[in-house]
């Protein structure tokens, strides 16, 4: 196969199809760009579990004087109940999961709340006997909280088992529901972009259909005859995603880390631009593959033989 | 060559065949004339020649291939041994003659020196060697089918299919048409041509197969375009009235082949 030929043809294919292979580059451009917003946000999320679970406690609520919800009958935890529970954290049962425990005793729980909740008129009703004391246990594996929640949750004098993760789990359901859209968005586009190429593929082929027809009729090879049909999709789509591709990079770089960094400062981490080197590959290949397999599929009635 | 084991070809909804168990064979170097009526199936028994349908039922070897049990992607490998002219001579308008007939070597992925030498040929062969940087729209129409001629054969094929190759061409211009396929078939090519042109059947007196409703009716060595009822086995009596009729006055055949 001559292939300075094929080259030359896929060229002259695009050239008198400019407008629908102007049309194929900004679909799969935008598409991709869609699919790729998904990927870096499922990769933020990635980041944020990370980041989070890692900081992310089980606390151990022990009961105060005014609490009747749980194992309490309005009576504050004996110092036998928290030393029962202390026992059972460093128990040989629970100590593999466990990292690190601190003791959050009265003083400090209100010393934290009125950190955070000082100018609040509320902080001036709150004294200390009322805040809990509360075991602060950090896990080895922070997704083992449930075997702390059962073990611990019928214990005399705990009022409340509680894994934070559950706070965190709505931030991510949030994210999730926002790739999921865009995810959605992308491959309502892609669809688009796959039926805009075989359609712009299939009038490149009709417009040549006299070249196709003695083509077939002297025997060239159907490779031959489809080749730089595949071609002209995979260039359009191509450029498409490298488009999108940008699109992904400019985003990191100038929203990501950009405003977000500045806003967020250093609550949490972000995708950077290595996470954008990774998406690009995979968009490009994305962008390709469709391409020559619509590209492929729209050319095959002209190769029947 | 080619040979034909009763092949029948119906189209797709259509009740009556286009071709009704035919049996025939095509020997290397024949020139073979297919007459008959439109829709008498000469362009079915070429597209089944070529491979761009199959056959109902029967069977169609050709150049050695079973063509109804031919891989599809051998298809174009085996119609490489093959030429084909149209009526409508089918060149590329926007292709120069030389390009139009290097356009059907380049694409079997012949070399560049190949081409260089073999499209100069071609075109000496069929008399348009001054006129290749010419476009298909600046020569006349006899012109035209020799270039198409010369793509056919320029890559050297064992057969030549021509499907009514002078019938947008006057007579003077065919009789150098058929005067260069003759020249072809001397060469060792098979040449099988579809016409209605009566005066040329008459006046080269070769094979005619004679289709009518896709039955073949006759089949005459040195036959002309119409026979005097002689029926189809009687090979003696034809022979005899393919001689009488050969005497007919050549420019009156031409007109229309009322000469019999």
């Amino acid at each position: 196969m001559r292939v300075g030929l094929v080259l030359g043809e896929a060229m002259s294919g695009l050239r008198r199809n400019a407008s629908m292979v102007v049309a194929v580059v900004l679909v799969t451009f935008i598409s991709l760009t869609f699919v790729g917003a998904a990927i870096l946000l499922q990769m933020q999320i990635g980041q944020m579990k990370g980041y989070w679970y890692d900081r992310a406690q089980v606390a151990v609520f022990l009961c105060t004087e005014v609490d009747s919800t749980g194992n309490c009958t309005e009576a504050a935890a004996t110092r036998e109940q928290i030393d029962a529970v202390r026992a059972q954290l460093a128990s040989p049962t629970l100590a593999p999961f466990i990292k690190k425990v601190e003791f959050e005793s009265h003083d400090q729980a209100y010393k934290n709340f009125q950190d955070q909740f000082g100018s609040s008129p509320i902080a001036s009703f709150v004294t200390p006997e009322v805040l809990n004391e509360s075991f602060r246990v950090n896990l080895v594996n922070p997704s083992d909280a449930d075997v702390l929640i059962e073990s611990l949750s019928a214990t005399q004098g705990v009022q409340a088992v509680q894994d934070q993760r559950g706070y965190l789990d709505q931030i991510f359901a949030v994210l999730n529901a926002a790739s999921y859209a865009a995810v959605g968005l992308a491959s309502l586009m892609l669809i688009a972009a796959v039926l805009l190429i075989s359609t712009t593929i299939r009038m490149s082929a009709f417009s040549r259909r006299r070249e196709l027809g003695i083509m077939r009729l002297v025997g060239a090879s159907n490779r031959f005859i489809q080749t730089p049909f595949i071609l002209e999709g995979v260039f359009a789509a191509l450029l498409g995603s490298l488009l999108a591709g940008a699109a992904v990079v400019l985003l990191v770089k100038f929203f990501v880390q950009g405003y977000l960094a500045t806003t967020l400062k250093t609550t949490t981490t972000l995708v950077g631009l290595n996470d954008a080197a990774i998406v690009v590959p995979i968009l490009v290949i994305v962008g390709a593959a469709l391409a020559a397999s619509s590209a492929g599929v729209a050319i095959s009635r002209y190769l029947r033989v | 060559m080619i040979r034909f084991d009763s092949v029948s070809k119906a189209y797709r909804g259509t009740t009556r065949p286009a071709l009704g168990n035919v049996t025939l064979e095509i020997l290397r170097g024949e020139f073979v004339f297919l007459v008959g009526a439109s829709g008498s199936g000469k362009s079915t028994f070429l597209r089944l020649v070529l491979r761009e349908e199959t056959s109902s039922s029967g069977a169609v070897h050709v150049l050695g291939q079973h063509l109804n049990t031919i891989a599809n992607r051998r298809v174009p490998y085996f119609r490489r041994n093959l030429g084909v002219v149209f009526q409508d001579f089918r060149l590329l308008p926007n292709k120069t003659v030389f390009n139009n007939v290097a356009f059907t070597l380049q694409v079997i992925g012949k070399s560049r020196g190949f081409i260089q030498e073999a499209v100069p040929d071609a075109l000496k062969m069929v008399g348009l060697a001054g006129k290749s940087g010419r476009y298909p729209h600046e020569l006349s129409g006899g012109e035209q089918q020799r270039v198409a001629i010369a793509r056919a054969v320029v890559n050297k094929p064992a057969i030549l299919l021509a499907d009514e190759p002078t019938g947008n061409l006057d007579p003077a211009t065919s009789a150098g048409i058929m005067t260069l396929l003759e020249r072809i078939n001397l060469g060792g090519t098979t040449v099988v041509m579809a016409t209605h042109d009566a005066g040329i059947v008459d006046q080269m007196k070769r094979r005619v197969i004679e289709l009518i409703s896709g039955q073949i009716v006759r089949d005459e060595r040195e036959g002309g375009y119409q026979t005097q009822a002689i029926p189809l086995q009687d090979f003696r009596f034809a022979e005899a009235s393919a001689a009488v009729s050969s005497t007919g006055d050549f420019a009156a055949s031409m007109t229309g082949g009322t000469a019999r």
